[in-house]
């Protein structure tokens, strides 16, 4: 190739370390049946995957059974685009906060995906015949002169590829004045929350103009605000149910029935503080990331900066189960104050059988729990040890105590590489997980569907 | 057993970049400047609260302490600058600054440090809040970068650059009478209120000179309109001896996560900001020949950056005078939009 082969390898570090803003994933969710999985990215894009088919025959042969767990490009579009606010002279961001999918009701798929300020409903659908032998116009769609036209013919339906649309159905605008961090659909197929700091609304489905403010903790004067909301999502199951968790660590179950303005939670969730770890960080680390309810609707899941908890709805004295994400972080507060990663937001998400629950860490590393067994095993993204149909193996990071090979020193973590954003099959062991600008699938081949209690 | 199935890169550039610092590297200890005693074994801990009675004996406690207020409050006045505004963040930066001042007004610390500080030579004051609001890069970054606490007498080295600057702005206080950050009486207000108040307004002075030099970066702007919105409400309360932090910061600091919607009221506060403007600044000639003397110099600046983002900006204040659109239009001119 004529080419020195003394000369020193060209360095290209310097592109692999560069990853465009735009391109990082800020959020990852199933749709109910988990054929199509869709991820929104800073840059205000949404991609989604759809689950190939494999003939079963090729399959049992191998000796597995089901579905291959891959997922391809099944369609990519700009949900929103960057915008900008001339009077406070502040960028909107359009960064995808959240997708959540609509129940499927005919063939055609619907998302609703937010930024901080509108959130959009989407139709997806295929298209994969067209018309043909129109009396009127030619191929090209130009108008046949009349004269030409002898007979008439029955246009017919020709296959052609595959074709996926996207169209926007709905536009809900201006219904915040503040960042919005969540959108939940309810149960009843018609009406969806959404949250910002200070407010949730509820909208319907299919009314842009008009929502419902259903929650408003702003104070009358701003220089009292203590507490801001974090999560909201509705009950899997009761529509008149919905759950917001705040920044200082309190979950409040609402019912609708009750009155028009939640303001007043029918239930409230708190865990009382233990005086003896008390420290100036202790409200910065109880504040909620994420909240979720169980399938079954009858737990909560929640995530702070140290621990996932899992609670019972009928019980708001305290978590029934608390889970240690990455207690070695816990003498190092003062440094991720610091640096701000004290205040990243962690998801969590439960298994299909809501018998796991995984949530994510530092270094890429993510977490699951076995509810029975209470047992946790710490899991890593990153492509070095992922190699497709490798098999996952565990890490551990070494905080004192005897240290075995491969562990992981505490100072060693890579704080900028954060698992932040998940999601969980809704039936089999399929994971996503978005690291950055990747997104890693995971499934298990041993137990792939989930055995129902 | 979890099989990888495979991965898919939304682009083709792999490797995520820093996004933000990583930890202190191994081996490096927080440094406290003074404490000769115990070396914080794991070098970060902020160990958990005292009792009174030997909270106020541990020195080492009570730096931390310090510490951690200079951080937070550097932490609260530059949200503004952050690529996301977050408002989460900034209400529970505020709950802990407000829990250390609970703490340090039950120890009595609180009051010693604002006499103290009132003793102080003004300049410095406004030096705190300079030398930490021209940082260009990201705040948290250089926060997390230097193990040294924010205090006043660490930023003595910036004191000599800053200072041919400052004593040209004296003379801006006359203008700037609703915000007179220089008074000594206002020095008093805690020295919370110092970096708090006076930083936005300060910078927002220095900010313009070295813009009129440079091409206009759109962030700049955006501080300086904010800040000098938040200026001028601020100084109106300036009277009002405040202590604590909050009651001022609030607006300062929440009032900017608001997603404003179209034909907001009208500003009170924008006509303040004109009330003191001399008319002779309708004037073209004036306009066009420069400063007529330093007093001017903070209005004028205040105009441009605010005419800067547009007419609409003031046009939408139904209490302004048509001379003002006057004045935008010699704007617009002189910026060339």
């Amino acid at each position: 190739m004529g080419e020195d082969t003394e000369s020193p390898k060209i360095n290209h570090t310097f592109l692999r370390d560069y990853v465009t803003e735009a391109d990082v994933i800020s959020t990852v969710e199933f749709n109910h049946t988990g054929d199509l999985l869709a991820t929104g990215d800073k840059g205000g894009r949404v991609v989604i995957f759809q689950r190939e088919t494999e003939s079963k025959g090729e399959l049992e042969e191998v000796g597995e059974t089901g579905d291959s767990g891959e997922y391809n490009v099944y369609s990519t579009f700009q949900s929103h685009e960057p915008d900008f606010d001339y009077l406070k002279s502040l960028e909107i961001e359009e960064k995808i906060n959240k997708i959540r999918w609509l129940p499927q009701q005919n063939a055609a798929h619907f998302l609703l995906s937010t930024n901080d300020k509108t959130i959009k409903l989407w139709k997806v659908s295929e298209r994969d015949k067209r018309p043909e032998g129109y009396n009127l116009k030619d191929e090209g769609g130009r108008l046949k002169d009349n004269s030409t036209i002898t007979s008439l013919q029955v246009p017919v339906l020709k296959p052609t590829d595959l074709m996926v649309e996207v169209r926007p159905r709905r536009v809900f605008s201006n219904g915040h004045t503040y960042h919005v961090n969540s959108i939940s659909v309810n149960s009843d197929g018609e009406t969806y929350l959404s949250a910002d700091d200070l407010r949730i609304n509820m909208w319907h489905l299919g009314i842009t103009d008009r929502s419902f403010n259903i929650v408003d903790i702003k104070p009358a004067n701003m220089e009292d605000l203590t507490e801001v909301i974090t999560a909201a999502e509705f009950h899997p199951h009761h529509c008149h149910l919905f759950v917001y968790s705040s920044s200082k660590g309190t979950l409040r179950l609402c019912d609708m029935r009750a009155s028009a303005l939640c303001d007043r939670h029918a239930k409230l969730f708190e865990e009382p503080e233990d005086p003896g770890s008390r420290s100036f960080f202790s409200e910065i680390i109880s504040s909620v990331s994420d909240v979720k309810f169980s399938h079954s609707g009858r737990y909560l899941l929640t995530r702070d900066y140290l621990t996932a908890k899992v609670w019972d709805l009928n019980m708001d004295k305290g978590p029934v189960e608390t889970y240690q994400v990455h207690e070695y972080l816990r003498s190092k507060l003062c440094s991720l104050y610091e640096n701000d990663c004290i205040f990243d937001k962690f998801e969590c998400v439960w298994n299909s059988s809501d018998s796991v629950i995984m949530t994510g860490a530092y270094n890429s590393f993510f977490r699951m729990f076995d509810r029975e067994t209470g047992r946790g095993v710490t899991l890593e993204a990153w492509r070095e040890s992922s190699k497709p149909r490798a098999v996952l193996r565990t890490r551990r990071v070494y905080n004192g105590g005897k240290r075995r090979r491969g562990d992981v020193g505490v100072d060693s973590l890579d704080f900028t590489k954060k698992i932040l954003h998940m999601a969980w099959h809704p039936s089999e062991n399929i994971i996503a997980i978005a690291a950055t600008n990747n997104l890693y699938i995971f499934q298990d081949r041993i137990n792939p569907e989930t055995q129902l209690q | 057993m979890l099989r990888s199935v495979g991965y898919l890169t939304v682009c083709s550039f792999s490797s995520p970049a820093p996004q933000r610092d990583t930890m202190f590297p191994k081996g490096t200890k927080r440094k406290f400047s003074d404490s000769g005693e115990e070396p914080v074994s794991s070098g970060d801990q902020v160990p958990a609260a005292p009792s009174v009675a030997t909270r106020s004996l541990t020195s080492s406690y009570s730096l931390q302490r310090q510490s951690l207020l200079d951080m937070s409050l550097i932490k609260l006045q530059l949200c503004h600058m952050l690529v996301e505004p977050n408002l989460c963040r900034s209400v529970l930066i505020a709950n802990t600054v407000r829990q250390i001042q609970e703490e340090m007004t039950q120890d009595g610390t609180w009051q010693i440090m604002t006499q103290a500080l009132a003793a102080a030579q003004c300049p410095t004051d406004r030096l705190v809040a300079t030398e930490v609001l021209c940082r260009q890069t990201d705040a948290a970054a250089q926060a997390g970068q230097s193990p040294k606490p924010f205090s006043v007498g660490g930023l003595e080295e910036g004191y000599h650059a800053e200072e041919v600057v400052m004593e040209g702005d004296v003379e801006t206080e006359v203008t700037m009478s609703t915000l007179a950050p220089v008074s000594p009486q206002l020095s008093s207000a805690s020295y919370l209120a110092g970096p708090f108040v006076m930083g936005p307004c300060w910078d927002e002075d220095e900010e313009e000179e070295e813009e009129e030099e440079e091409e206009e970066d759109g962030e700049c702007e955006e501080d300086e309109e904010d800040d000098s919105e938040d200026c001028v409400s601020e100084g109106e309360e300036a009277d009002r001896d405040h202590l604590s932090p909050d009651s001022r910061t609030g607006e300062q600091v929440f009032g900017t996560f608001e997603i404003k919607h179209p034909a907001p009221p009208p500003d009170p506060a924008l006509e303040e900001l004109f009330s003191d403007v001399d008319p002779s600044y309708y004037d073209l000639d004036t306009v066009l020949t420069g400063m007529q003397s330093a007093p001017k110099m903070g209005p004028y600046d205040l105009l441009e950056s605010l005419s800067s983002h547009g007419p609409t900006a003031l046009s939408s204040s139904s209490s302004c005078r048509s001379d003002l659109n006057e004045l935008d239009h010699i704007m617009e001119i002189i910026v060339g939009s």
